[in-house]
């Protein structure tokens, strides 16, 4: 399998108000059509930032990302974004929210163009794959939100994209919801074989998801420190996996890089330069 | 139970202000007699009334009247062009009323209708924004009592035509209240575009919407509530504004009500001014609770539209 998504040497340095920051230096990374992998690390080691690069949401300061062997310059919905909230339009409904996707993929001008019986199948079509139509015309503000997650993958899966970003897609849910979410995710995975590119903090998600993770250096000048290959077999199960060994090493793997070689000295209260740091990726937002 | 209990605060409310309005009347001594008791307004209410019914009636009399000699008129000349003149009765309270609602819609329609595009590009744009902002600052304060004289000035230089459409008057406070109503809406407006969720943005931003579709699909619904607040406080000043407008420019209005009892000086005057206080609050109160419908209504964010 050839290379779709290429991040060559790239380097992230954010203007800060106490001077630039480095977040990102020399990050390196080949996915495969097909393959889902994680990106983890602590808070602030600039994983999202990665995301937010090869979405086009940022630039990098040095180094690029190519897709499909064309680099990417700007934001587009074949590199279609789960956010962490959501992010659905609280004025419309499910469905008119992933139909304003699907039209803006879809209509008029497009070359995939779809006719509206096709749309309105389309849209129909993922949110029932992500168990959603009987909520299709209930507003965000009437739904819980692990169901408004699912229609912002929807939306992001009606796009038809590339490759699929989250950025920690299930990180605002409680701990149950998040795991019928990760079952949902990998029955997705099973019938469409998208390449995904997520951003967690979970070391459980991440094992049990993924086929490769990436773990992340901490920052500042965050990097790729280790990359660790998930063998384990698909279609898999959490509850058989809890006691599989071959699961438990490679959590163990995982649990030590963050743990014990990244081992984040966080002081409790007083860490003004930390936070400062941590801050330096939403301000960046903004601008 | 329920209604009796919701009712009783806001009745029991009413009382002691009409209580303490009596208490006090009955101390306060002016050039025109005791200040009005709420009895001595009510009556004057029905007197309002009643002039505006007696108005109607020799109306409709003259026009009757005058239907009758243009008939005549006619029969005895084949070629007589039947000619309508319009009656010239002095405006009532209630015309006034009229008036002053008229003026006050036209005004803040205006005033909707400049202010609110113009904040969604100071929204939009940082640059702008910095550009706008000092000035904007610097006329919401200003007093339409200052604006007037302006106005008025420029009214009479640039409207002038020989078969005026609206009376001069009109529009002189129509403009003031324009000038003063357009800067809540604006700031509001610019306010709520500038301060769209990120999130929204980027999902705009990866979509790829062209400039127009990001305005209409995300950024006008998303800030919707609060140009919606905006055009509620901006009808609160703009009522309040043409009281003020109308009693200088002269336009026959609540305004000039108020004005020309005050020069009238009669015993009645200051019940008829209270009166018209009285109306006046009322009438502000109602807009607000119809802006607030509208806003429930139209809004889809219900929570912002509580109070």
């Amino acid at each position: 399998m050839s290379e779709l998504l290429v991040i060559s040497q790239v380097d992230m340095v954010f203007p800060g108000e106490n001077g630039p920051f480095t977040a990102l230096e020399g990050v390196d990374l080949k996915i495969k059509r097909g393959e889902f992998i994680s990106l983890i690390g602590h808070s602030g080691c600039g994983k999202s930032t990665v995301l937010n690069i090869v979405a086009g949401l940022y630039r990098a300061t040095r180094g690029g990302v190519i897709l499909n062997g064309r680099e990417v310059r700007e934001p587009g919905p074949e590199r279609a974004v789960v956010f962490q909230n959501h992010s659905l339009l609280l004025w419309l409904s499910a469905y008119e929210n992933v139909a304003l996707a699907v039209e803006q993929v879809f209509g008029r001008g497009s070359t995939r163009r779809k006719s509206r019986r096709e749309m309105k199948d389309w849209i129909e079509y993922n949110l029932n794959l992500v168990h959603m139509s009987h909520a299709m015309r209930k507003r965000p503000g009437e739904i819980s939100g692990g169901m408004k997650q699912r229609v912002g993958i929807a939306r992001a899966l009606a796009m038809e994209p590339d490759i699929l970003l989250m950025d920690e897609p299930f990180g605002a849910l409680d701990a149950l919801t998040r795991a019928h979410m990760q079952d949902t995710l990998m029955t997705i995975q099973g019938e469409l074989h998208n390449t995904v590119v997520m951003v967690t903090h979970d070391v459980d998600e991440a094992v049990l998801l993924s086929d490769r993770i990436v773990m992340m250096t901490n920052g500042p000048a965050a990097t790729v420190g280790e990359v660790l290959d998930i063998d384990i077999q698909r279609p898999r199960d959490r509850v058989s996996l809890a006691d599989s060994a071959e699961y438990g090493a490679l959590r163990a793997q995982v649990l030590k890089f963050l743990y014990d070689k990244q081992r984040k000295v966080e002081p409790i209260a007083t860490n003004s330069r930390g936070s400062s740091h941590g801050n330096a990726v939403p301000t960046a937002r903004v601008a | 139970m329920g209604i009796a209990k919701k009712m009783s605060a806001p009745l029991l409310g009413i009382l002691l202000f009409l209580l303490f309005w009596s208490a006090a009347a009955q101390r306060i001594d002016t050039s025109l007699g005791e200040f009005p008791r709420p009895i001595a307004v009510l009556t004057q209410m029905s007197a309002l009334y009643q002039e505006h019914r007696t108005e109607r009636q020799k109306e409709r009399a003259f026009y009757a009247r005058q239907e009758i000699r243009n008939a005549q008129r006619a029969e005895r000349d084949p070629n007589y062009q039947v000619k309508i003149r319009p009656y010239t009765g002095k405006e009532t309270f209630i015309d006034q009323m009229g008036t002053s609602l008229l003026t006050v819609a036209c005004g803040f329609l205006i005033g909707m209708v400049i202010a609110v595009p113009l904040g969604v590009l100071v929204g939009l744009s940082s640059l702008l924004n910095a550009a706008c902002n000092p000035v904007i600052q610097m006329l919401k304060p200003v007093s339409p009592l200052a604006w007037l004289p302006l106005v008025t000035m420029v009214v009479s230089a640039l409207y002038v035509t020989p078969d005026p459409v609206v009376p001069k008057a009109f529009l002189i406070s129509m403009v003031t209240v324009t000038m003063c109503s357009l800067w809540p809406m604006l700031i509001n407006t610019s306010v709520g575009v500038a301060s769209v969720d990120q999130d929204l943005l980027n999902v705009s931003r990866v979509l790829r919407m062209g400039t127009l579709k990001h305005i209409r699909k995300i950024v006008l619904p998303a800030s919707v509530p609060m140009i919606f607040t905006g055009m509620r406080l901006s009808l609160g000043v703009a009522w309040m504004v043409l009281i003020a407008a109308e009693m200088l420019s002269q336009n026959p209005g609540l305004g000039k009500f108020v004005w020309d009892e005050f020069q009238n000086g009669s015993s009645d005057s200051l019940s008829r001014i209270m009166v018209a206080v009285l109306v006046i609050g009322l009438i502000g109160f109602l807009l607000d609770r119809g802006m607030l419908l509208l806003q429930r209504w139209l809004s889809w964010d219900k929570a912002a539209a509580v109070r």
